[in-house]
């Protein structure tokens, strides 16, 4: 179908999209970035927001930068920007590797990193990302700016902790010290298409002691997930058995089911994924 | 209220008013009557609406006309110079990479911009990049074959125009 109809807004500063996002009261207001979620919503009519605030032309948004040790991802970059970019690459592999595996090309070129975060999406690879490696986002409104943490941020399926006013302003994924293993494991039913099940993990050398283990999963539940049973799994023992750490992983997560794969078949699949990324990631350390 | 954008659209500039609601798509085809752009699934699923905008494929059905709103928009009406076809679209021709032709601009406009960042594809890139793209006609072996023949034809005569399309 075609969207229904709207209000457009086109701020080129920050600044002034928070103020049309401080006046947009009661009304259903949404943010506009690569639209590759929105407007998809908005032709099936699932989303029918008043009023949208078009951030695509806000230059001061456009960036990748390294801040305070975190690779810092403005909410005007788009994926494949993010995917090409040698300082992604450099400061945070695992984004570089993940953003990969985000739908089709066509899609990247449109859609941003941020927006795939705001968004929420639980089978999308970005959420996972930005938990496993204790990302936060940086959400701004006409008050003030405050950070939030990859684990208080996801709450329910599409659902955020963003509050009415805020926009999400940047992303950041804390700097890889370089001699991290790491790796993004999915299960698609074809190239691209929706995870029926992935798992991230990224090991991190901490001060020489037992390495800090990060297990994340996602499209098996309403938000990605870290598994802290496999981590604790990890800590006490680094070189514990893959697939025992992955049977932790998805033991102790209620597995949500749809058309394209039931609770236990969904389990099964995340549980291979994990143990694949662990073994790559560990592949990655030597 | 509509609102006032500059499009330039294989390489003529375009002043026009559009409601915001109004998709890139419905903008290419009603408003500039090109009709290679199709519509099918309108929710960015099978492709065939795919145009380039600023050198890169994107889905026309999920874009606003006035998210375009100062690019420069490529479909593949300008693939051909007056009667002499494109190599890709020679290829095409060559390899029968078409049945129905419903999915052929699209599928166009996505192997453009693969040959364009990688002129010698491997037949497994050409499978990936495609696959944002549904054909039902052809089991999709005979457009790899085609763009593969573009690849090797790239430098050796007309196909050496592949990466010089200008947009």
């Amino acid at each position: 179908m075609k969207p229904p109809p709207f209000t457009y807004h086109r701020p080129t500063t920050t600044d002034e999209a928070l103020a049309m996002l401080a006046d947009a009261g009661d009304s259903d207001t949404r943010i506009l970035a690569g639209g590759q979620s929105l407007i998809p919503l908005m032709n099936f009519r699932v989303a029918l927001p008043d009023e949208l605030i078009d951030i695509n032309f806000i230059d001061e948004l456009d960036y990748i930068r390294e801040d305070e040790g975190c690779l810092a991802v403005g909410a005007a970059v788009r994926l494949s920007t993010a995917e090409r970019s040698a300082d992604v690459a450099r400061l945070a592999p695992l984004v570089s590797e993940g953003l990969r595996s985000v739908a089709h090309p066509p899609v990247r070129n449109r859609g941003t990193v941020v927006g795939s975060l705001a968004h929420a999406d639980p089978a999308a690879e970005l959420p996972a990302l930005l938990l496993a490696l204790d990302g936060e986002v940086v959400l701004r409104s006409s008050g003030g700016e405050r950070r939030v943490a990859a684990g208080d941020f996801f709450e329910q399926p599409l659902v955020t902790s963003i509050e009415p006013g805020e926009l999400v302003v940047e992303a950041r994924f804390p700097v890889s010290d370089g001699h991290s293993g790491h790796a993004l494991v999915e299960f698609t039913r074809r190239h691209a298409d929706f995870a029926v099940a992935g798992g991230v993990v990224a090991l991190r050398p901490e001060n020489g002691a037992p390495r800090q283990a990060a297990i994340a999963l996602f499209g098996i539940a309403g938000t990605a997930l870290r598994a802290g049973a496999a981590e604790a799994m990890l800590a006490d023992d680094e070189g514990a058995d893959a697939r025992e750490v992955a049977d932790a992983a998805v033991g102790e997560i209620r597995i949500l089911g749809d058309i394209h794969g039931g609770p236990e078949y969904r389990r099964r699949v995340a549980r291979a994924c994990v143990e694949r990324a662990l073994v790559r990631a560990r592949g990655g350390l030597q | 209220m509509n609102v006032p954008i500059e499009i330039t659209v294989n390489g003529a500039l375009h002043r026009e008013e559009v409601e915001p609601r109004m998709l890139l798509v419905d903008f290419l085809r009603e408003r500039l009557n090109l009709a290679s752009v199709h519509i099918g699934c309108e929710h960015g699923v099978c492709g065939t609406c795919t145009v380039q905008m600023d050198g890169k494929c994107i889905r026309s059905c999920i874009t606003f006309a006035l998210q375009a709103d100062g690019a420069e928009v490529t479909t593949a009406e300008a693939l051909a110079e007056g009667a002499q076809l494109h190599p890709l679209q020679d290829a095409f021709w060559e390899k029968q990479a078409l049945q129905c032709g419903y999915c052929t601009p699209g599928m166009l406009m996505v192997c453009e911009e693969l040959l364009r960042d990688n002129p010698r594809p491997t037949a497994e890139e050409v499978r990936e990049r495609i696959s944002s793209n549904l054909c039902r006609c052809t089991g999709y072996q005979f457009i790899i074959e085609a763009v593969m023949h573009a690849a090797e034809q790239h430098g050796e005569g007309p196909a050496a125009q592949i990466a010089e399309v200008t947009r």
